[in-house]
């Protein structure tokens, strides 16, 4: 290098030729705001409507920054907490992830680039409730493409449509482990589902026991507040999943499959009691008289016996279970999975009479005076009928009455043409049933498909193992043969007339639509009652009774305060959960009178 | 006359020094006759922190490792933590990484330009090359969202797509970059006082740099040829048509020119990458984060950053959560063993300039 580097000085100077040029990044900006890009991870906007306050954002974000709020005008509900994201924006850092996990897609961030304020407390505010600008400079959203929720349910195995009608064998096979695993960890642990089950169960905590394949301590949660879980695991009619959170865009976690994995894992009733090991204490002195061995009954029997309280049952047949032992078909139910729950529940102390019906083999009366308070289970036995002309004749009968004699090993006869009529639950379970003893099965029902109580996969299931539905059927009369047995079904075609009062449309026969089904059974399924007769009239005067059932407080209470009544008899959703449900209230209940008086 | 020793501290806050550290000085008059480096100053306990976040919301922290360039960070976790589970990664995602990467290495040397160039008084290179920097940033905020913090690579492949008309965005952006590297040349590699200032100055040893495991630039300008994309090529490297520049002589100036002619690589990349990527996925979604674990067993994935070889190691015992985490970063020699023994002889203003021709990262350091 020269001492005097002419290169090297001049050089430099080319640098004039820029000389007046700004840089890009100044040439609009202050004066024109910069547009920000189109995916550009500003500050929050919630859309307070589509969100459900799940919190998966708050869960998801490592820095803290979101906490879940109230906020005024929203109410919490089944499915929605109630509470939206608060966002510190001091401790954001932009990076989306809250958006990335949120079930519904309700949370975003908008093209803001900048927030000025000497207020610090200003930081600290709601996406959507303090900024509803945003809704109109939303750019980093989640997609079905990019959220991180697993949407799609691992489809559980099961026997095929016709394989299935051959024998009374389980259809649903249940998920293996590794199924398990995965299906459970699509949960994000937000708890909405445990609003929306009738008895609170501990879904996340399970399923997320689950999820890190330790299945014994699933098993201890979930006995945590409901002693029939492989009851519920099969026949559960699952109101949590008809919340769940990843349902919003996708399908709800399998609930009620995980918890059927997790109790069959535990395949008798020694080893529920092992694996549960229940805390037993010490008798209290208090004695507990049951009227029926229904999930009811049973329930409030086991949480009043690990409480030290001795629990008799007086059950009028021969198996415990109620509805679920003589309702509920066993190709959904086997009997043993009842039977390994009752066999644990004596184990921990329950006393049940068997056979001994309340009103007739001992009274009402007498339980009353023995115990110091009564739970009455009896469940809606009575079914409702039709009302119409040849209701009657031999080959009519009452589907529940059916189920009964078939869950009991008995043969019925009913030909190879079944109408069953209605469409619920117990409609369709009476029409797979007889499916299963060789029958073409047909389904009349008042009014649409989609109007049908019954849950949407017996329907399929039903629709699977080729029983037909015939909807807008109102029947008029059944037909009899020379011998009085039913040969037909007269029904007449319904139109959907719109409620004014904004109900559910009704249906009304068209005149002269008649047509006829031949029919060597008709199988009745509107509905069932319920059938107090065993109450003696002092007790029948003193209990109030409102539209069939017993009027009780929120801990099961009637109005005579040492009788507590629950399940079918007590609840409008009478399913097996709410009876559960119910029982438990009723622990409660009866524990605070007594225990608590004391 | 000898002169009498004074010590001085330069740091941890003073402009000549890179990121937040501290360097003592012994002089005598503007002789440096010992350097001892102090660091602490930055530390965020980021290993603790990646233990104590599930295995995907690290991603959010690694790229705070370092502010010009924090795609490799998370490029090196996002493999390591793809290798331990098995998982694949599209290879549209692949490509779009190497892009990243690239545009994040240009970015970086940008921002370098500045420092180097500031470091010696030459002030209109900064202003330079942080306005054009700007350019590639607009990149960024089109495809991540995120202008300097991306955010983008994480395990599985990359948050989102290329938007639409996004490859000419880029090969347009290229093009002017290109044309204005002939103006840093003139204004910053031919100036004489860049030459004057740089040229033996900070002379690294060929043979201490091998042995102390020196990496990246500072290694390439003893005229060693080490580059992980070459040596041990991750993503779609081993398809891509490039050269490792390398200089002899070991001083700031030829560790200048290897990062000179290297941002010319890149932009031969960036090319490459935009004429051959697949279509396809650009992401192997993993599963609900909350639940997602991976199995018990540890990985470690080296990546080529500006400063060199960084590596992430990321050990499971099979949770949700890494049991350990341990990031390398170059600056750990480079900032430390390295400068320390670099600077005895020099003079006292040549401080910062020797430190930015390390590429000093405190916090790969202070981790
Ligand atoms: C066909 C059918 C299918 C169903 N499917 C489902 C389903 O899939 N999912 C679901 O959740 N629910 C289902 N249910 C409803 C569910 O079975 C009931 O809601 C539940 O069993 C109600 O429980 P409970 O405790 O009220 O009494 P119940 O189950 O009705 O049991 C009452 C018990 O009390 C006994 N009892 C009655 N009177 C006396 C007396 N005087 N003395 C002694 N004992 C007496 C009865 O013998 C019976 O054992 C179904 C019901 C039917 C009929
Ligand atoms: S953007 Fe990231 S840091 Fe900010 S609130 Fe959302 S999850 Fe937390
Ligand atoms: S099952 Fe659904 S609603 Fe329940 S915690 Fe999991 S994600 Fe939330």
């Amino acid at each position: 290098m020269s001492f005097f580097d002419l290169k090297g000085t001049l050089k430099p100077l080319t640098a004039l030729k820029q000389f007046g040029k700004q840089p890009h990044t100044l040439k609009e900006t202050p004066f024109v705001p910069r547009e920000a890009a189109d995916r550009y991870r500003g500050f929050h906007y919630n859309d307070l409507e589509e969100c459900i306050g799940c919190g998966n954002c708050s869960t998801i974000c490592q820095n803290q920054a979101i906490d879940m709020v109230p906020v005024e005008g929203i109410e919490g509900k089944k499915g929605d907490s109630g509470l939206r994201p608060r966002i510190d924006h001091g401790r954001c850092c932009w990076c989306g992830l809250c958006v990335e996990v949120c079930p519904t897609g309700s949370l975003s961030l908008t093209k803001d680039y900048v927030y000025v304020s000497d207020d610090a407390d200003s930081f600290l505010w709601m996406p959507g409730v303090d900024n509803p600008e945003g809704k109109e400079r939303k750019s980093f959203v989640s997609t079905e493409a990019t959220s991180l929720n697993d949407f799609a349910r691992i489809p559980m195995p099961e026997l095929e449509g016709m394989e299935r009608v051959k024998s009374f064998a389980e259809v649903v096979l249940g998920y293996n482990e590794e199924q398990a695993r995965a299906e459970a960890s699509r949960c994000i642990s937000c708890g909405l589902c445990t609003e929306a089950c009738p008895e609170h169960m501990h879904i996340p905590e399970y399923i997320n026991a689950i999820a890190r394949a330790n299945d014994a301590d699933a098993v201890r949660i979930i006995y945590d507040n409901n002693p029939l879980p492989e009851m519920c695991g099969k026949v559960c009619t699952r109101r949590c999943e008809e919340v769940c959170a990843i349902a919003h865009r996708g399908e709800p976690i399998a609930i009620r499959w995980l918890k059927r994995y997790a109790t069959e894992t535990v395949n008798n009733a020694d080893l529920i009691k092992e694996i549960v090991n229940p805390e037993i204490n010490a008798p209290n002195g208090f004695k507990v008289g049951i009227v029926g061995a229904g999930p009811s009954g049973l329930t409030a029997a086991y949480y009043l016996a690990l409480r030290g309280f001795d629990c008799t049952i007086y059950e009028a047949h021969a198996k415990a279970g109620g509805m679920t032992m003589y309702g509920i078909p066993k190709y959904r139910f086997p009997e043993e999975s009842l039977d390994k729950q009752i066999e644990y529940i004596q184990k921990i102390g329950v006393k049940i009479h068997f056979n001994t019906r309340v009103g007739k083999d001992i009274s009402f009366k007498e339980i009353y005076e023995k115990y110091d308070a009564v739970f009455v289970g009896v469940g809606f036995p009575k079914p409702w009928t039709l009302g119409v002309e040849g209701e009657d004749l031999q080959g009519s009968i009452q589907a529940v009455n059916f189920l009964y004699e078939i869950n009991n090993g008995k043969q019925v006869d009913i030909g190879d043409k079944v109408i069953v009529i209605g469409g619920g639950n117990v409609a369709i379970d009476a029409a797979r049933v007889s499916r299963r003893l060789g029958a073409d099965v047909t389904i009349l029902y008042r009014r649409r498909v989609q109007d049908m109580p019954a849950d949407w996969e017996e329907i399929e299931g039903a629709e699977e193992e080729g029983v037909h539905i015939v909807p807008q059927a109102i029947p008029i009369q059944f037909h009899g043969d020379d011998k009085g047995h039913v040969k037909a079904v007269e029904y007449l075609l319904a139109e959907m007339v719109p409620d004014e009062r904004g109900r559910r449309p009704k249906p009304v026969a068209i005149e002269g639509s008649n047509k006829t089904i031949e029919a060597t059974a008709v199988l009745g399924a509107i509905g069932q009652q319920g059938d107090y007769s065993f109450l003696e009239e002092e007790f029948a005067e003193k209990i109030r009774i409102e539209r069939g059932r017993f009027v009780v407080n929120e801990f099961q209470q009637t109005t005579d305060p040492k009788i507590f009544a629950g399940g079918d008899a007590a609840n409008r959703t009478a399913d097996a959960i709410s009876a559960i449900a119910d029982g438990y209230r009723a622990v409660k209940g009866i524990e605070a009178m007594l225990v608590k008086e004391k | 006359m000898r002169e009498k020793a004074t010590t001085l501290y330069i740091g941890p806050q003073h402009p000549g020094i890179t990121g937040n550290m501290m360097v003592r000085v012994k002089v005598e008059g503007d002789t440096i006759v010992k350097a001892t480096t102090e660091v602490g100053y930055l530390h965020r306990a980021f290993e603790k922190l990646i233990e104590q976040r599930n295995w995907l919301q690290s991603f959010t922290l690694l790229c705070r490792f370092c502010v010009p360039e924090p795609d490799p960070v998370e490029e090196s976790y996002a493999r390591a933590v793809e290798e331990l589970e098995g998982r694949e990664v599209p290879e549209r995602a692949k490509y779009i990484r190497v892009m990243v990467l690239e545009l994040a290495r240009i970015a970086s040397y940008m921002l370098w330009y500045g420092g180097q160039a500031g470091s010696l008084g030459l002030y209109t290179v900064g202003q330079w090359s942080v306005g054009d920097r700007n350019y590639i940033l607009d990149l960024f905020e089109e495809l991540t969202g995120g202008r300097v913090y991306h955010m983008y690579i994480w395990p599985g492949g990359v948050r989102r797509d290329m938007p639409e008309g996004f490859e000419e965005k880029v090969l347009k952006t290229m093009d002017y970059l290109e044309k204005r590297l002939d103006d840093y040349d003139d204004l910053m590699f031919e100036n004489s006082i860049f030459k004057k200032r740089t040229k033996g100055i900070g002379i690294i040893d060929k043979a201490k740099a091998i042995e102390w495991g020196v990496v990246g630039p500072p290694l390439r300008g003893c005229g060693i040829k080490h580059d992980v994309r070459i040596d041990d090529p991750y993503e779609v490297y081993d398809k891509l048509d490039f050269v490792v520049p390398t200089h002899e002589g070991g001083d700031i100036w030829s560790r200048a020119q290897v990062r000179r002619q290297e941002i010319r690589q890149s932009i031969r990349i960036v090319r490459q990458v935009i004429d051959k990527i697949p279509g396809g996925d650009f992401y192997n979604k993993i599963p609900n984060p909350q639940k997602w674990a991976l199995p018990k067993g540890d990985a470690y994935a080296r990546t080529e950053a500006v400063r060199g070889e960084v590596g992430m190691y990321v050990s499971s015992d099979g949770g949700t959560h890494p049991r350990r985490a341990h990031f390398r970063g170059a600056a750990y020699v480079h900032a430390i063993t390295l400068l320390e023994d670099l600077l005895v002889g020099e003079n006292l203003a040549d401080i910062s300039a020797i430190m930015n021709s390390l590429g000093t990262c405190p916090p790969e350091i202070e981790r």
